[in-house]
């Protein structure tokens, strides 16, 4: 039941408002990988059927030319979750944002209900991905055992402000307040060779802070980002498409690795860097993302 | 009659106005005219003074009567007074059947919809008509019919005589008592007076009304003494907030300054973005963000502008600073950055004749390399709709589109594709405001058409990046996502016209009728 699209490229999701016409009409224009249709917080509590029934329109009639759809629903203390799942299967959505994750049976919980939904609407088992959002210390604490609860399960995805909350403290700007849930769980996804995104940036009127951000974030090892703003996105597939640089001295690597292999040959230097085995999945990953970014020159050799 | 760019002209308005149907942005050129002159009351007694007390005595003065014709500019935008402080006057007095010919209306002129309705304003002639006397014009409250004509056309139509100014009205932020005016200055600082210039030069009687009296003489003067007949002293002539008021924030809507981005990628593609090029841009967020990245490029590649022209704003005033363009040609103040701008002695005033007017030995839009101009509609003939409502109520002006649009070498429009939920690339504009044939490419944020009459472009620009695609493209994408709208229902009765700059009939403005849901 492996779904191609499971580890796809995911830099940039974008939240969207599943009740806004004007916003979910054609987000694609923006480009970016995903885009997260929210029936969570962003919709007023007594507007929670009028959503559901926009957002299925939406994923029944819009070209998203090819952007995953993925659907935060509602969390499970609500009484709005399954009828959400029904609506995201339904629509046809590639994934559903489960929030407040805190362990792998809240996971199984839904995919248990998406499983069904699938079966009911007649949508092929397995389509439906799952992330998880970790929103609490408890989330956190139980990360290894969230990001192996599901085949679905293809990210888990770092929620800042309702986890700073559960921590006694606020964003601070500095990021210190995170560091501990941000390195578990980029540890633990990794482990569990799921995905790991990082939390949304709110300080729209401060562009460089969230370069600084995604930045770190990029170099701790994660996949991408929650975003909020349109405008967030060409800063992030910046910072994580390599640059043209980095893509001809990964192609060297590859190919000096795999000539010297042959030769018996262990440590030698590629533009006067040491290089040796443990740096062959590295150069492999950046061609991968240069690839999958498009930006990969064309003719260039495979990788 | 069918008019070049397929419009229906009915035969009573061909009757009625005397004018030609529209033949193709260039059919008049080279055709002799004789100016219109105006009738000068010399002033040779130095002790006359040209004082008076009140608007009322000035009316008097210049015998106002029913059926007479009213100058006025409009470089006080939404802040102007001007026109109420006359219009109040003029019903007061019970006069009857003005037409008001100015360079622009808008919402600060809201209050003339009751003198339209009791016959103190029969017709109006103005580059277009914002607020609630555009919703009046369209809903068939006017007993005459509105004309709307670009900046050019304006003094074009007074310079042959189509329109003669009985008594022109000059709201000058300065002025002495000889009639000396100035633009700068005072309370109500707009910058310059070019819209007034061909008034000073044609009507019959001009009267200088202003808030700031300063000593004999106001020099040098935008509109000097020998044209004006009277000067008046009121309390304001203007609201300063809605004058100029301090530079918009540039744009951070994505689409926005993805149009800006394809916009300038495509000037710098063409054979005419070279040392001294000459280039004018609109005040949306999408021109202004364009004129921002482009002066990096321009930066970058050590490339100077010749000269800038038009309405201005800060980022054009920025390159002034910056020393990328060698002079700024001026016909209006859009913000504060650019009323300061004009102390530097490469920033010039000038009149809209000097600007736009077709009939002019020669104008300076014909010397414009880019311009960049924005539209309510384009539709697949590259027809320019800037006037007309997609509901088909009037609620926008043409400025100096169709006079930039026929004088530059490439002419982009920058639109959106959908305005809201409504297609803005479409199969048959509301109404042709500025013909096809004189738009050259069209931007929005899903791609960009050139226009098939310029293979040039299309072969200069084809080996970039940018997202190319058909016009028609264009419109099947807008349909696609909003649907084709119904037509709008319009009534028999002509409301309005929209005059070419060569004073033809490019389209007509009919009465909107309630819409009505098909059964």
């Amino acid at each position: 039941m492996r779904n191609p699209e499971k580890f796809r490229l995911r830099r940039s999701m974008l939240f969207l408002n599943a009740q806004k016409p004007g916003l979910i009409r054609d987000p694609y224009v923006y480009a970016p990988d995903t885009i997260m249709l929210d029936l969570e917080d962003a919709v007023a509590e007594n507007q929670k059927d009028a959503a559901r029934y926009s957002l299925y329109h939406a994923l029944k009639e819009i070209d998203y030319h090819g952007v995953e759809r993925i659907v935060r629903i509602n969390g499970l203390d609500t009484p709005h979750w399954r009828e959400d799942v029904r609506v995201c299967v339904a629509g046809g959505a590639d994934g559903i944002r489960i929030p407040k994750t805190e362990s792998g049976v809240d996971v199984r919980a839904i995919e248990e209900e998406v499983r069904k939904a699938e079966q009911e609407f007649g949508v092929e088992e397995g389509k439906t991905l799952l992330m998880a959002a970790l929103e609490s210390c408890m989330g956190v604490i139980n990360v290894m055992e969230i990001c192996r609860s599901s085949e679905r399960l293809f990210g888990i995805a770092l929620s800042g402000g309702d986890y700073t909350k559960d921590l006694q403290t606020v964003i601070s700007g500095t990021g210190i307040e995170l560091a501990g849930a941000r390195q578990n769980m980029i540890i633990a996804a990794r482990a569990a060779k799921v995905q790991c995104f990082d939390t949304v940036y709110t300080d729209l009127d401060n562009m460089e802070g969230f370069e600084r951000e995604t930045a770190m974030i990029k170099a701790m090892g994660f996949d991408g980002k929650s975003l909020i703003n349109p405008r967030q996105i060409s800063i992030v597939h910046k910072i994580f498409t390599p640059t043209e640089k980095e893509i001809i001295f990964a192609e060297k690597v590859v190919r000096e690795i795999d000539e010297k292999k042959k030769l018996g040959i262990g440590v030698f230097t590629v533009d006067g860097k040491m290089i040796d085995i443990a740096f062959y999945d590295g150069a492999k990953r950046c061609l991968e993302l240069a690839k999958a970014s498009g930006v990969y020159r064309k003719g260039a050799a495979e990788c | 009659m069918l008019n070049s760019v397929g419009r229906e002209i009915p035969e009573e308005i061909i009757k009625l106005t005397g004018k030609e149907v529209f033949q193709g942005a260039f059919a008049k050129d080279g055709v002799e005219y004789q100016r219109a002159a105006p009738v000068v009351k010399p002033v040779m007694s130095n002790t006359t003074s040209k004082m008076v007390d009140s608007i009322h005595e000035a009316l008097v003065k210049c015998g106002v009567r029913d059926g007479m014709t009213f100058g006025f500019h409009h470089h006080f935008r939404d802040g102007d007074m001007v026109v109420k402080l006359v219009m109040d006057e003029v019903h007061k007095m019970g006069i009857k059947d003005i037409t008001i010919c100015a360079s622009s209306l808008g919402r600060a002129h809201d209050f003339l919809v009751p003198m339209m309705e009791d016959g103190t304003v029969t017709n109006i002639e103005s580059s277009g008509v914002r607020g609630e006397v555009g919703k009046a014009i369209s809903h068939g409250k006017l007993k005459g019919l509105a004309i709307m004509r670009s900046h050019g056309g304006r003094v074009r139509a007074i310079q042959t005589g189509e329109s003669r100014l009985d008594i022109s009205f000059i709201g000058a932020p300065t002025c002495d008592d000889y009639g000396n005016c100035r633009g700068i200055g005072g309370k109500s600082d707009c910058g310059v007076l070019s819209y007034s210039h061909v008034d000073g030069n044609h009507a019959n009687k001009v009267v200088a009304i202003t808030d700031c009296l300063v000593p004999f003489p106001n020099y040098p003067p935008h509109i000097p003494m020998a044209k004006v007949d009277y000067v008046c002293v009121v309390d304001a002539i203007g609201d300063p907030t809605k004058i100029a008021t301090g530079a918009a924030k540039p744009t951070t809507d994505v689409r926005k300054l993805t149009m800006a981005d394809y916009c300038t990628q495509f000037v710098v593609n063409t054979p005419y973005f070279k040392d001294g090029f000459s280039y004018q841009t609109g005040i949306g967020g999408a021109s202004i963000a364009s004129t921002i990245s482009l002066t990096k490029i321009m930066e970058e590649r050590g490339i100077r502008m010749g000269f800038g022209v038009g309405g201005l704003t800060k980022p054009m005033c920025d390159l002034l600073d910056k020393g990328l363009v060698n002079l700024l040609l001026d016909t209006q103040d859009f913000d504060l950055s650019a009323v300061s701008s004009l102390t530097n002695p490469r920033h010039h005033r000038i009149s809209a004749g000097a600007y736009a007017n077709p009939f002019n030995k020669g104008a300076f839009v014909n010397k414009l390399d880019f311009v960049i101009l924005a539209a309510l509609e384009v539709d697949v003939n590259f027809n320019v709709n800037v006037v007309v409502g997609s509901d088909g109520i009037i609620t926008g002006a043409q400025g100096g589109h169709p006079d930039t649009a026929a004088g530059a070498k490439c002419t982009i429009v920058i639109s959106p594709l959908l305005q809201g939920r409504i297609p803005a690339i479409c199969t048959d504009v509301t109404t042709v405001t500025t013909p096809g044939e004189t738009i050259d490419v069209v931007i929005t944020e899903y791609g960009i058409a050139i226009n098939p009459l310029r293979q040039d472009l299309i072969e200069a620009t084809k080996d970039t990046d940018l997202p190319f695609c058909t016009i028609e493209e264009l419109r099947d994408k807008a349909y696609e996502i909003a649907g084709k709208p119904e037509p709008v229902q319009f009534g028999e009765r002509v409301v309005g016209i929209i005059e070419s700059r060569d004073g033809t009939i490019l389209d007509v403005v009919r009465e909107v009728k309630e819409f009505k849901l098909d059964k």
